[in-house]
This record gives structure tokens, sequence and C-alpha cells, in this order.
């Protein structure tokens, strides 16, 4: 059994408690979500803590998915489980339940949070490419209030966000925009690995051409910000597999991987093209049959 | 021949219903799993005794390197700690360093240097696990680090640093030099050969990772002198040998017990320096004392198995008569050997490459070396390295198929041994004793549906699309073994068994070998069963306990059914025999007269007159006098001593699909068929099957212990060291045909390695295949995506 070191446990009931628990026990204390990332870094020893703030009863307060009319909210302790289950996500957004289908495992899935995947920001974390691609943008409270940060500025590099000590993410929010579609596609060496590499493509179309486009990327690199360049490419041009092709050689070009055991630099580089194709081609077709993706105001 | 023109098989059970227990040979649930699937089981770790502390090992952080100091002050100071030990402390009482099985010397803990990441170099014991491992935190060493050697091709450069310094004279990196067959004749029948085609095939290291990893309860009590010892053990009784001959103990004041446990594969045959550590502890402080490794430590230090480099070279004729086979094998043995295997076998059975082939030469040299990494090199179902060999040349057949253009199934049928062959004494001196090959390939190829496979196979390739199929034909050497060839330090490889029949006709069956969840509660059952007439359900059977069971020497290499199993068998005849003595009293006929019905006793021609052996068990415990010279009581005691291995053979057909774009590969559809002679139990074997075949689509497609260039193992978790899930295995296509064994008491073969031994060729036969429109004629495992990726691309690398 692997043990961690010694730690203090605090929950939190409210928000404001959680805020104020962290300012009083200074930076050795961490809030602890869905702790899957987490307890296994403090039982491997790679993360010793003073003060552990478990969140979990905030899952009321902080576990939900709301609809709007312009805009998605999903609060920071929603949990995979419920992520993949949700029917208003899985029609507006299909990437979600494309992504959750493949990260980790069941017994993961139960527990960990949306909240705690962001702000973990893995390189490899899928979620953090998810809400890259559909532009979603963070909600972080802190005792001077609230702010509302880009996925850009949000995600400053591996393990690293614009959280600061003493503030906790709350909530992430998704722009809704008419006659689009999204998709995810990950490679993994076995079911519930990370991903060897990633990529979530959403579309917007009117009539025959595309009006707008994103691609994010997981495991190819530090960030997995978005690619304005794949956007600017697509922008105004009728689907094609030449025009994806094009997109997927500037995913290849505009990431960075390493070789490690999950795969060679150069071929993480191949997936970033090839997954960057599927994804979009696959945007488009769910686009084309009208199953999914949001279609009020399409034609 | 289809399968239904096949002659039927004798001793086929199959019939045998589920629910009807069986007295006897026959399908049946197991009798241990209504403990486990309660979670009743017994293990090591949940073994509590009063007073019990709890020890934990400081590692060494690096692959090389020299020990300047180690300070315990702080460590000693923390309030719930009772001792801190360190090599020097050891070396003091002459502990310091151990054997290993295979005559090599182990530190227990580091005294001079550390040489592979994850090498013990002190421990704590302290009150509680949790203190134990915050004071190895408190343990100061100042390492001098040295280069290490990873490359195990580059371990006998002549810059190459000298790891194993402790051995008098010694100045390089060298283990044992091997080698087997007729180098001469196999260099003739080369130099004349049509086609002779090399391939440089690597099997990386891999790890058993059983679900339970390896721990201890030592429990020495002062007063008595006794020594007792909970512990992770496939071999109860050759451990305990081993302590007394190691620590001076008298053996009748050890008491080896292993419990429940959860999954060996070999990991557990091996004596760890943790266990030594327990024992120590527990006789220097006077209480019991716990250590159970976790995770990390089980996949850093414990036995490996695998790393093998070899060259391999097959001769033919051009029209596919395959005339030799010649390898050179490099063998990564680790920092120290701790090759558990038989003493005049350092490189196993891996003499067995010449296959289920008929050759006219065979010949092996092999090369063993120290490097920077985990001491062992066996376990992990393997057979004693038959793994290894099995993959060398059923990989080797195929290249020789794919150069000359031919079907590898024609090429397998061309040079199968034939049944009129047997016994067949292979190039290198192993003598298989029953085979019936040919019928076993044509179920597999008739289950998979072959000839349909390659249409559809033809198809997709014009489209584009990969598919491939892979076979593969092993043949196992298994039950080792005849004492006059094999020991292990010294101890006969033989099996004791006693059978103890209770007045009112139930049963104690104990036995020497240990299950670790091959249910051997239930298949020693039913051999007892299938002897006497005696239910299943009324015998218990008991391993694991030194103190309650005979002499032998485990589980492990498949050996259990072959040689305790043949125990099990004789024991039961020799209770029989006295049955019926005492059955001719009761029924006052003449022994010559009576008629043996499972179960019973009768008056040969009179069935209205007989006794039953539950009536004779009775009478045996009774008032009344027994025939002359007969003791009451109705039990016995063997020990068998095996005339030969066993060969149990099987064809194996792997369907994949690998998608062009991404190089993943999904294994489809597996068929295999097993001969493993007679079936006792077929749901048992099936799921020894199930289990050894995902198994071996671990090893092909994802399994490997991998270091980085300064020796730090980078597989020390089981998000890096990947095995296998529900996911990335097929729905188990098993058939099987039943070709006994002439010297087994009831022919039958042991079976728990088969699917890990034929399974890995089959898996990568099948991904070569898929990847034939690329030229390809070989890749090594493990065939992740990005490997597979590689190999598309045309520079399909070595992964070490
Ligand atoms: C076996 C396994 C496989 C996995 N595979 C994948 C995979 O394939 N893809 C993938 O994307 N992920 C994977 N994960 C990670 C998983 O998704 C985690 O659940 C997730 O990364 C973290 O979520 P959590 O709620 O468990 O966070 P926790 O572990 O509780 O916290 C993670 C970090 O975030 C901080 N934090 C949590 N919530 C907040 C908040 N609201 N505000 C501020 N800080 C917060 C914590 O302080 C901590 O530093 C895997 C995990 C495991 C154990």
């Amino acid at each position: 059994m692997q043990v961690p070191a010694p730690f203090d446990y605090e929950r939190a009931s409210t928000v404001e408690e959680a805020i104020g628990l962290l300012e009083r026990l200074g930076s050795e204390a961490r809030l602890v979500a869905g702790g899957h990332s987490l307890i296994p870094m403090m039982k491997l020893r790679l993360v010793n803590l003073e003060y552990v703030i478990d969140i979990n009863d905030l899952h009321d307060e902080l576990g939900y998915v709301r609809v709007g009319t312009d805009e998605v909210r999903i609060g920071a302790m929603t949990r995979h489980r419920e992520l993949l289950e949700s029917p208003e996500l899985g029609a507006l957004f299909p990437i979600f339940a494309d992504a959750e289908k493949v990260i980790a495992d069941p017994v993961v899935r139960n527990r960990g949070t949306i909240g705690g995947s962001l702000c973990q920001a893995d390189p490899s974390e899928d979620l953090t490419a998810v809400c890259t691609t559909l532009d979603a943008s963070c909600v972080i409270r802190g005792s001077g209030g609230e702010r509302v940060v880009s996925m850009a500025d949000f995600h400053r590099g591996p393990y690293e966000t614009a959280v600061e000590h003493g503030e906790i993410l709350t909530e992430i929010r998704i722009p809704v925009r008419p006659n689009g579609s999204s998709a995810y596609a990950k490679v993994e060496r076995r079911a519930g690995d990370w991903a060897v590499t990633s990529a979530g493509a959403a579309v917007w179309m009117d009539g025959g051409a595309i009006t707008d486009a994103r691609v994010g990327l997981a495991a190819v690199g530090p960030n997995t910000t978005g690619i304005p360049t794949i956007s600017e490419a697509l922008r105004g041009q009728a689907p094609s597999d030449e025009l994806f092709a094009r997109a997927g050689a500037l995913a290849a070009e505009s990431c960075s991987p390493v070789t490690d055991n999950r795969g060679t630099a150069d071929y993480k580089r191949h997936l970033a093209d090839e997954l960057t194709r599927r994804t979009l081609r696959l945007a488009v077709e769910r686009i084309e049959a009208g199953i999914a993706g949001d279609q009020r105001g399409g034609s | 021949m289809t399968a239904t023109d096949r002659p039927p098989v004798p001793e086929d059970l199959e019939h045998v219903d589920n629910d009807q227990h069986p007295v006897g040979h026959g399908r049946m649930l197991r009798k241990e799993d209504p403990r486990f699937i309660r979670g009743m089981g017994h293990y090591v770790d949940d073994i509590q005794l009063p007073g019990m502390l709890h020890l934990a090992i400081l590692r060494s952080p690096v692959a090389h390197a020299r020990i300047v100091s180690v300070d315990t002050t702080a460590a000693q100071a923390h309030p719930k700690v009772k001792a801190v030990i360190t090599g020097a402390d050891l070396a003091e009482k002459g502990l310091a360093w151990m054997p290993t099985l295979s005559n090599d010397v182990q530190a227990v803990l580091a005294t001079d240097k550390v040489r592979f990441q994850g090498q013990e170099v002190a421990f704590v014991v302290a009150e509680d696990r949790y203190a134990a491992r915050d004071a190895l935190e408190l343990i100061d060493v100042d390492y001098d680090i040295l280069p290490p050697v990873v490359d195990v091709r580059r371990a006998l450069a002549p810059d190459a640093p000298v790891i194993r310094d402790d051995l008098e004279g010694k100045a390089d990196n060298h283990c044992f030099d091997w080698e087997t067959g007729d180098r001469a004749a196999t260099d003739a029948v080369f130099e004349k050969a049509d086609v002779v085609v090399t391939e440089d095939i690597v099997y990386p290291r891999v790890h058993p990772a059983p679900m339970e990893t390896c721990g201890c309860v030592a429990d020495y009590e002062r007063v008595s002198g006794k020594l007792t010892l909970w512990t992770t053990s496939q071999a109860p009784h050759a451990h305990r040998t081993v302590y007394a001959l190691v620590s001076g103990l008298p053996e009748h004041k050890i008491r080896v017990i292993s419990p429940d446990i959860g999954g060996g594969f070999g990991n557990k045959v091996p004596i760890y320096p943790g266990y030594v550590c327990a024992i120590v502890a527990s006789l220097v402080i006077g209480k019991p004392v716990k250590w159970m490794e976790d995770r990390t430590e089980n996949l850093v230090s414990t036995g490996f198995a695998r790393d093998y480099v070899m060259r391999g070279e097959i001769a033919a004729t051009r029209d596919g008569k395959i005339l030799a086979v010649r390898t050179h094998v490099l063998a990564d043995h680790g920092a120290f050997n701790g090759t558990a295997a038989p003493i005049k076998y350092p490189a196993g059975f891996f003499g067995v490459f010449t296959g289920s082939y008929d050759l006219e030469a065979a010949y092996c040299s092999m090369t063993a070396v120290y490097t920077n990494k985990a001491p062992g090199g066996v376990a992990y179902a393997c057979s004693f390295r038959i793994t290894e060999a099995v993959y060398l040349i059923e990989r080797l057949v195929d290249c020789l198929a794919y150069d000359l253009q031919v079907d590898p199934v024609d090429l397998r049928r061309r040079n199968l041994i034939r049944p009129e062959q047997f016994p067949y004494t292979t190039r290198t001196g192993w003598v298989y004793d029953s085979g019936e090959y040919e019928r076993a390939l044509d179920l597999a190829l008739d289950l998979a549906g072959y000839d349909d496979l390659r249409r559809e196979q033809e198809e997709k390739r014009a489209r584009g699309e990969l598919m491939g199929i892979g076979v593969a034909f092993f043949t196992e050497a298994v039950g080792a073994g005849p004492r006059k060839d094999m020991d292990i330090l010294g101890l006969g490889m033989n099996d004791g068994s006693e059978l103890r029949i209770h007045p009112t006709g139930k049963a104690v069956l104990r036995v020497s070998c240990m299950s670790q969840g091959q249910g051997h509660e239930t298949t020693f059952a039913q051999i007892v069963a299938e002897e006497l007439g005696i239910p299943p359900a009324d015998i218990e059977v008991v391993n694991g306990d030194t103190d309650q069971t005979p002499f032998g020497l485990g589980t492990y290499g498949s050996r259990s059914t072959p040689v305790s199993g043949a125990a099990a068998a004789l024991v039961s005849r020799k209770v029989r025999d006295k049955a019926q003595i005492i059955a001719s009293g009761m029924l006052e006929v003449s022994v010559a007269d009576l008629e043996w019905t499972k179960g019973a006793f009768a008056v040969k021609g009179d069935p209205t007159r007989s006794v039953t052996i539950q009536d004779i068990a009775m009478r045996a415990h009774g008032a009344g006098d027994l025939p002359d010279g007969l003791e009451g009581a109705l039990e016995a005691q063997i020990c068998y001593n095996p005339s030969n291995l066993t060969y149990p053979f099987g064809a194996y057909v792997c369907v994949v699909d690998v998608d062009p774009g991404t190089a993943e590969v999904k294994v489809r559809r597996f068929v295999a068929v097993d001969d493993c002679g007679t079936r006792i139990n077929p749901m048992i074997i099936e799921g020894q099957v199930h289990g050894g075949l995902a198994d071996g689509v671990g090893m092909a497609l994802m399994e490997m212990i991998s270091f980085d260039e300064d020796g730090n193992c980078i597989a020390g978790s089981l998000m890096d060291y990947l095995i296998p899930t529900a996911l990335e295995v097929p729905h188990w296509e098993t058939g099987h045909t039943v070709t006994p064994s002439p010297h087994h008491p009831i022919g039958a073969k042991g079976i728990g390695e088969s699917a890990t031994v034929g399974s890995p060729p089959a898996v990568v036969n099948a991904v070569v295949d898929a990847l034939k429109p690329f030229g390809i004629r070989h890749a090594d495992m493990p065939l992740t995506p990005s490997r597979v990726w590689d190999a598309m691309q045309g520079r399909p690398t070595p992964p070490i």
C-alpha cells in the first residue's frame, strides 16, 4: 500500500468557507475534488501537503449543467460521469460524450470532476482540450470577488493555471452558437490510459460553407491552446478531404510533442494530423446529418 | 480431416452438467470460489497479530552508486520507530547477502554499492505502516553515482563499468555461457540449405504483476524458538529449507504458511530481501513483523521475466522443408542472477526452441550478462523460458513463410512432428511424450474458418484495410521434474501427497503444491474423487502450510497437475489397495474376487454383495478385526518422482485489425485449441486458458518494463506498466483435443501456462501479417500503436 505523508483534513461546505480555509491555512493547503489526480500524487509522495480541504460537499452547489440561450454553464464539481450522461450536453456538444467515454475508467469517472481536471492542467488531460475547442471560459472566485478568464488565459502551462492561491474555480461557460457540431478522438495504448494524442474539433456552418472552426489538442506539448491558423484556414471554405488534410498538416506543425513511453514525437505529430482530420470530418458529418449539435437558428 | 469425422476423444467429459457435481473428472464450479466471491479470502495482508509491527524498506533511487554513508539518526529518533537496520548492521550478523535460486548471491541490504534502482538499502520497523513509511524519509544516504549498464548489448564492452565487483576477481559483466544442440551438425545443414532466414528478435522484459504484491508476516517466538512465516510463496517447502540453511534456525522450528495468494505467475517463487528483513526484524525485536510491498516496489524490484535479445536463423529447402534452427541469445539477468529454474538449466527449458517441428539439426548458444536492473530472469507463466523459445521458433517460421511466399499454415503442417514419431527426441535432447499435432491444428483452423478469413483479408487489402491472421503452434514442457535431472538448490523436484479417509468416509488430501488461483482445492479433490468415488465436496484439500503438508517443491512451471496431481492419484490408489483388503474381509471373499466400480467393491459375478468406500472407511476405524496383518485407519502417503516431463501442445489463431491511420491494433478474434491430455475439470482449464491468452495479448501489445538511459525504471506503476483490460481482449473461442500423457498416472499434462506460451506469437504473427503490404517481415513486441506506426514507416525499431 502506498501511503501519503501526514496531513490534516478540513471539509468545506460552501464556496466561501473553502476560500476562507485556503486563506487561513496558507500555501500548504490544497483543495481536493474527485481526488483522482491529487491523491495518487500524495500517495507517491510527489506532493506533500499540510492540509487537504475537501470540497465534495460543494457538489450540491457546483455540480450542474445549465443550458441557457447563448451559453451552457457547467459547475466545477460536475463529475465526469455526469458530463457523460447529460442529455443536454450530448445534444449540444457531442464532443463531451466522445471525450468522456475515453477518459480513464468508470471508477475514476464516478469521482473525478471537470474543475479538478482543468485545475490539474496535465498536458495530456482531455477536458482542457475539449474546453479549448469549444472556446470556453472559466469563472474563478476569491475573497475579492469573481473573474472570468478565457481558456487561453486559464491554462498557463503544464500544471499551471490562472487560479491563484485562495481562489477556486467555480464554473465553466461554453458559448452556444447556431448550426455547429463537434467531435473528439483519442488514441490510447489501452482503455483507461492517458492519451498518446487526442484532438477535438468544433465546426459551425452556414449553407455549404464553414463559418468557423476550432481545434484543440492534448498530449502534444506543454499547451493545449487552440490553433488559430486552423480556424483561419477553414473559415469560409467548403468542407473537403483536402481542406481537412490542410488543417491536419497545420495541427502537426503547431504542436511540440516529445518522445516517451506512449510514443515517439513523430508518431504523435502524425496523430495530431490524423485525428484533426477525423474529428473535423465527423463534426461536419454531424452537422450535415442534423443529428447533433445546436440546430437552433440554423438553416 | 474436419471437426466432425475426427475419432472421438477419450475421457471427454465436456457434457457433465455444471450443477450435478461429478464424482470425479468433469465440469464443476470451483470449491474455493464462494469464499473469494464473498470477499472472504484470507491473504497475507489480512493477518493481524497482537503487538505486530510494520516494516518498510528504503530503496535506492539510482541504478548504480557507491554507498558513501547511511545516517539513520533522525529515523531512530522518530517516536514510533522500533528499529532501523542498514546493510552494515546485517553484515555484522553475516546476513547482508543471501543465495539466489541460481547459486548466485544477492544483497539483502546493500553494503558496498547499489546495483539497480529500487534495490534494498535499509529498513525501518515501526508501530504502524504509516510511521514506518514516514521514517524512511528521515534516513540520509550519501551516494557516489557510478555510470550504469542499461543497454544489454553494451554490458560486455571493455569499458563497461563492472557491476558485480563483490564477486572475487570479477572484471566484467559476464554472468554465464550456455549452449545446447550440435553446433557442427547444425552449421553443416545451414551450409547446404537452399534458404536461410535470419531475424533479430527481442523478447522484452515483462513483469508478472500479480494483483497481490509480495509480503510476509514473520513471528518469532522466543520461548519456543519457533519462527512462523505467513508469506506470499508459491513454494512454501522449498522456502522453508532455504531459510533453515541460510539462517541456521533448525528446519523443524520454521513453519511457512502461504494463505490465499492473489496471483503468482512465478513472481512468488524467489525469496526476496523483504522476507529476510522481516525475519531478521522479528528475531531481533521478538515481535511479529509485517512487510507488504507496494505496487511500485513490486514492479521495480521483484522477479521480472524474459529480456532475451535473440538472433534466430532458420534453414529450409526451397519447397518448405525446415532443416535446422540456430540461435544466439543475449540474456539480461539484471544485477543478480535470480533465475528460478532447475539448477542444471540456467536458461530454463529454452532448449525446446526447436518447437513442434521435425528437424535435422539445432543449436543454441547463449551469453548471459549482468546489468543495472532488477534481478530475476524467469517467472511469469513461462514454464521456464518456453515462452521465449516458442516465440522465437514461431516467429522464425512465419519469417520463412514470408520469404518463401507460402501460407504459414501450410509451412507448419509440412514440418510438424507426426503422431507415429512419438515419443520424439528433439535435436536438443527433449523427449516429447505424445502428440497429435495436425489434429489440433485442423480443429483450430476449422473453428477459425481459416480459408474464409484469408478470403476476407484479400478483399480488405484490396480496399486498403489492414487485417491480419496469425497462427502459432506450440509444444510446452511442464511438470519439472525427474530427480535425476532436476533440482532447485539441491532439492529434488518431487512432490509428496498424503490422503486420509475419515471414519465417515470424508477425506483430507494434503499436497505440497500451492494454489495461487488455479483452483487446486477443486481439481485435486476431483482427482481423488475419480480414483475413490468420494464426492469432491467431501474431500478437503490442504495446501500451503509446511507443518500440515508433505514436502514438495511448489507450484510454478505448470507442474502441479503433472507432479502433485500424479501424487494425488497414486496416493488414492494406495488407499484403494488397502480398502480392497478390508473389503475382502467384510465380504469374506479373496481380494482377487473383488471388482471395483467407482466408489465400491463388489464380489465378482454378484453385484448385490458390495461395500462402499464409506463402509470400508468406517470398518477401517471401527471395532472388529481387520484382515491379518492390517493396521487400522485408511490413509496413505507417497512421494512422486515423474519419469519425464509432460508435453502439452496447442494451435492458436489470432485475427487482428490495424487502423491504417492511427496504427491501433484491435484483436478481433482468438481461437485457442489446447491439448493438455486428460481434462480433469474443463471449466478450470478454460479459465486457465482465458487468463493466459489475456496475458499473451498484454505482452504482445502493451507490456514492457523499460528503463531510461540512467537506469531509472519507467514502468513503476500500473499507469506505466500496462496490463490488458476486458476491452482489449476478444471473446475467447476455445477448443480442445485429448492426447493423454503415456507416463502420467491419469494422462494429464498441465495447462497453467500453455496460453501464455502460445498466444504472444499468434498475436504478433497476426499484426505482422496485417502489415504485409508495407513489406514488414518482423516487428518487436510490445506492438503499441507508436511501434506499429514506426513499422508502417519501414523502420520497425527494437524496443531495447
Ligand atoms: C487511472 C486514471 C486514469 C485517468 N485517465 C485520464 C484520462 O484518460 N484523461 C483525462 O483527462 N484524465 C484522466 N485522469 C484524471 C481524472 O480525469 C481526474 O479525475 C482529473 O484529472 C482530476 O479531477 P479530480 O476532481 O479528481 O481532481 P483532484 O485530484 O481532486 O484535484 C486535482 C487538482 O485540482 C485542484 N482543484 C480541484 N478542484 C478545484 C477547484 N474547483 N478549484 C481550484 N482547484 C481545484 C486540486 O487542488 C488539485 O490540485 C485519470 C485519472 C486516473 C486516476
